[in-house]
């Protein structure tokens, strides 16, 4: 077997030094029944080439997002990543590193977190950030726990523009933990009445912009209402793209900011790994779930960075922590401080930029296809379609003439009487040939 | 005195100081500033057309204001994070015995498979015709996890070790709930020896933690947990192997204690690598157990994450499984994403899609690899490792509970250091100066200065032969009272040991442009 080291002749001499017979002396703290008497009834090893063969053939039967005209989005996004970013991260010493409890080993771990906090500050115009967790969804339900420990409120509202995943996520967490949860109406147009909502009952007020729809929303009156009550504001991104265009939450009087990252630096992947951002005022800092990478300096004065803050943290607090999280997303993070890196401000808002002309020029070639219309006042580089037929079928039909059109409102909230509602998201990736093929298979299925 | 590479084993303390460089680099060691430092905002180094004006559908919204973003071209971004990386010690680096984390090789076949594009370029919501072989590929790896552990489901969606948890305990509360017991069934126990995550994990969903203290031998007695165990209680997390490095030899009789009070048997999975191939947790009674496969199955750590903490679950928990998951119907894969689309009564989304996928890629390969003999001799080699170096250092470092055997990982206590005044701390950081990484430290919490050593099967005999000579060259420093080694280590890392206290006191937590020159000055 290729990964293991050691022979027969090593086995049986170290087995000597020990003092044991057989390996099976070492697992007889094992109930003797318990123990297996035969092979799991698995598969043999295999070399290289067989495993290539096998998973070859699967991955074979799916669709890349690179093959075919493609518009998917909904809380991930197709974006081009830079050659560089995936040979950095393949570098072993990233790669294979553990969480750096160890700082004046890890080093190069520390300073990387340090800097993607300082990114994630930047972007939602916040003053800290923590080291990411999983992803979008986990990170906005960390959000409303963490809202409800500042205030000592128990009653979170959800916008009806939050993506349904999230407030799924949100739901479920929060009547795990006994707390309580009012989900807005979907809001297919951005009109619904979240200062209503507000009173001094509760915790946070959940919004995302550009939300689930692809509207872009004035956060600065709910959060000025929010505040005059003694809640917080809690803004959500999926596409951290738009932070280069639009205005930042913060900017907005978010209290607590959380997103996706996963466009910047990291593959679609079947909808994981990616990473979630976590950023919030330097006041609420010590309520933070998660990581901390901070400054410090060594035993000679030179410049160093350490985990910090550590007695939030499970394996400190333990029961009293606040959150359970221990592994988060390390190297997704450096994925994304690595494009962003690349970037830099000059090319992420030329990067978003793109974006939003590719989605205009989209929506007003898609609005020109009869009984097509596009519902968004506004919107970022995803938006919303009413069709003259069910969506998730107009989907299906268009895989067939090779587009991936966009994901079926039907599929996040079935049974909300939304089944002609159709998202369609545009990248930087959609070449003019791309939007041809779109509206002519549009044309043709409808 | 020369060690086994012919070298002298007294070092030459202090000799790079006394040789200082204008730059404070250490010829590959460079130091290296931050991108806040060096980068400007102007510059970029990906290339990209400036669009066509349109006229925009920002309603007003765009953003006022610089981001402060610094850019680097690709040559400086490639040299920034390339000499970062050199500042960091990886399992390719050398060997890496941390205990309870299991820092075994990484294969790169693995990582080449979830890059192919078939699974690395697709994204979760595409139509399932599209994505047949990565539902198919969810289903295989399903079907690996329940063969190994003896279970009948599993969930995979759980994003790491700690969110398996949380799946797991959610669909224990489930599972009472359904019983009507929500009220009165709400304690679960807890072993001193347990990882932090489970009493977290326990009390984030509204359980009351109540602690099982470890016997004399670091384990837990059943009549310890017969005692605690009454209507109340609702669960206990067990890890087992336990992370004193002992199976639990009592498991069965615990697992029917808990059950016979009602209860359900959570275990901690994240020592299962010790008993892959050897025994079953579903033989063991277990209820539901998270795998963390960045353990066990080897996906990269990548200092830090991401992981994934897929959950086995019993007959009796099955039902309450988060959604989404896979379902297979005359040859045609789909996803059951909503809870009315489901013929169970399935908690809701843990996470907004269906797991880490990348992480299932690279351990359905790590098993392909392996095989059902592979894993299995891959369970016993780690074993055998980790056993042949309690058996080389156990007269010299103290063990305990005694010179027996132990599983994948050995734990040794700070007594034999007492009174030298070296701590467990100081003799880790001077393994760093030796080239290792050192040890989990100060863990698990019911042993005194703990000192967690876990070799893994990834391990020469070569390799451990010198892991073990070096140890015993440093335990005998310490008994020669050569002090001022250890208490004033590492001297050849990146960085010295770093002022933990102040980083706690005075939290900087992100970079701010510094003052202007002239205030600076005062």
């Amino acid at each position: 077997m290729r990964y293991l080291p050691l022979t027969d002749a090593d086995r049986s001499e170290m087995l000597a030094r020990i003092g044991v017979a057989t390996v099976d002396e070492l697992f007889t703290d094992i109930p003797e029944r318990m123990r297996m008497a035969a092979l799991a009834d698995l598969p043999r090893a295999k070399g290289e080439m067989e495993v290539e063969r096998h998973l070859g053939a699967m991955a074979a039967r799916n669709v890349p997002a690179s093959s075919v005209p493609f518009f998917v989005g909904a809380g991930a996004y197709k974006h081009h990543v830079p050659a560089t970013v995936d040979h950095l991260i393949q570098r072993s010493e990233f790669l294979t590193s553990y969480t750096p409890y160890q700082p004046e080993i890890a080093q190069g771990t520390l300073q990387y977190l340090f800097e993607f906090q300082t990114q994630v500050a930047m972007l939602t115009g916040m003053e800290v950030a923590n080291a990411s967790m999983y992803d979008g969804s986990t990170a906005a339900a960390e959000a409303v726990l963490m809202a409800h420990r500042v205030t000592r409120r128990r009653k979170a509202v959800l916008s009806g523009g939050l993506n349904p995943h999230y407030a799924e996520v949100v739901k479920t967490l929060s009547d795990l933990a006994g707390d309580e949860v009012v989900r807005l109406s979907p809001d297919v147009t951005a009109t619904e009445d979240l200062l209503a909502a507000i009173d001094d009952s509760v915790s946070c007020i959940v919004v995302q912009t550009p939300d689930v729809f692809g509207n872009l929303r004035d956060l600065r009156a709910v959060a000025d209402k929010a505040h005059a009550h003694g809640a917080l504001l809690v803004a959500v991104f999926t596409e951290a793209v738009s932070l280069g265009l639009v205005e930042a939450p913060g900017a907005m009087g978010a209290d607590i900011v959380v997103g996706e990252g996963q466009s910047i630096g990291n593959a679609l992947s079947f909808g994981g790994p990616y990473v979630g951002l976590f950023a919030t005022r330097q006041k609420f800092v010590r309520q933070m779930p998660g990581r901390l990478a901070g400054e410090t300096v060594d035993a000679d004065g030179r410049r160093g960075f350490v985990l910090t803050l550590s007695t939030r943290e499970q394996h400190i607090r333990r029961d009293k922590a606040t959150s359970n999280i221990c592994t988060n997303s390390g190297l997704c993070c450096l994925a994304f401080t690595i494009h962003m890196s690349l970037l830099g401000e000059a090319g992420l808002t030329r990067l978003a930029r793109v974006n939003h002309a590719n989605a205009v020029k989209l929506a007003e070639a898609l609005a020109a296809v009869p009984g097509v219309k596009v519902l968004n006042e506004t919107f970022f580089n995803e938006f919303t379609l009413r069709l003259p037929k069910p969506a998730a079928a107009v989907v299906e039909a268009m895989a067939d003439h090779h587009v991936l059109a966009g994901v079926p409102v039907s599929r996040l909230l079935p049974g909300a009487g939304l089944d002609d509602l159709l998202l369609v998201a545009s990248t930087e990736v959609n070449t003019d040939a791309d939007r041809a093929a779109f509206v002519a298979a549009l044309t043709e299925v409808l | 005195m020369l060690n086994r590479q012919g070298r002298p084993t007294t070092p030459g303390a202090g000799a790079e100081n006394d040789h200082p460089t204008f730059t404070g680099n250490r010829a590959l060691q460079q130091e290296e500033p931050l991108i806040f430092e060096f980068g400007r905002t102007d510059v970029t180094g990906v290339d990209l057309d400036e669009p066509a004006p349109v006229a925009d559908r920002l309603g007003g919204l765009v953003r006022k204001g610089a981001i402060g973003l610094p850019g680097l071209s690709e040559p400086e971004a490639m040299r920034h994070y390339v000499r970062l990386s050199q500042k960091n010690y990886g399992i390719d680096t050398g060997l890496f015995p941390l205990g309870s984390c299991t820092m075994k090789h990484n294969p790169r076949l693995n990582e080449r498979m979830a890059r192919l594009p078939g699974f690395a370029d697709v994204h979760p919501l595409q139509p399932a015709s599209t994505v047949q072989g990565a539902l198919a590929l969810m289903d295989e790896l399903a079907h690996w996890l329940k063969e190994l552990t003896g279970m009948p489901a599993v969930t995979l969606s759980p994003k790491a070790g700690a969110h398996g948890e949380l799946a797991g305990m959610a669909a224990i509360k489930a599972a009472i709930a359904a019983r009507g017991e929500t009220a009165t069934r709400n304690v679960v126990l807890v072993p001193d020896s347990a990882h932090g995550t489970n009493p977290a994990t326990a009390a984030l969903i509204g359980f009351t933690v109540k602690a099982v203290p470890a016997r004399e031998d670091g384990t837990v007695d059943p009549a310890e947990v017969a005692k605690l165990a009454g209507p109340d209680t609702a669960a206990i997390m067990l890890t087992n192997p336990n992370t004193c490095g002992l199976f639990e030899r009592d498991v069965v009789e615990i697992a029917r204690v808990i059950h016979e009070a009602g209860g359900y048997f959570y275990c901690d999975g994240a020592n299962f690598n010790a008993i892959v191939g050897k025994a079953r947790p579903g033989d063991l009674g277990v209820d539901a157990m998270h795998i963390n496969l960045h353990k066990t199955f080897s996906t990269p750590h990548g200092g830090g994450g991401p992981g994934a903490g897929p959950v086995v679950l019993s007959d009796r928990l099955a039902a309450f499984a988060p959604l989404p998951y896979v379902r297979l119907d005359d040859g045609r894969f789909s996803l059951v994403e909503h809870a009315a689309a489901s013929d169970q009564s399935p908690l809701g989304r843990l996470t907004a899609f269906h797991g880490q996928m990348g992480m299932f890629v690279r351990a359905l390969a790590f098993m392909l690899s392996h095989g059902a003999d592979g894993l299995k001799q891959a369970s016993e080699d780690a074993v055998l490792n980790a056993n042949y170096v309690r058996a080389c250092l156990a007269d010299l470092m103290s063990l305990p509970f005694g010179n027996r055997a132990c599983m994948h990982e050995v734990l040794f206590d700070d007594s034999w250091l007492k009174g030298t005044g070296v701590t467990t701390l100081d003799f880790a950081k001077a393994m760093i100066d030796e080239g290792y990484h050192p040890m989990t430290v100060y863990f698990p919490l019911v042993v005194h200065g703990a000192m967690l050593i876990e070799p893994t099967e990834s391990e020469s005999k070569a390799s451990l032969d010198l892991f073990i000579a070096t140890l015993r060259d440093l335990a005998f420093a310490v008994r020669d009272g050569d002090t001022a080694r250890f208490t004033g280590a590492p001297y050849h890392a990146p960085r010295r040991r770093l002022d933990e206290t102040r980083a706690a006191r005075q939290p900087v937590l992100r970079w701010t442009a510094p003052e202007p020159v002239a205030e600076a000055a005062e």
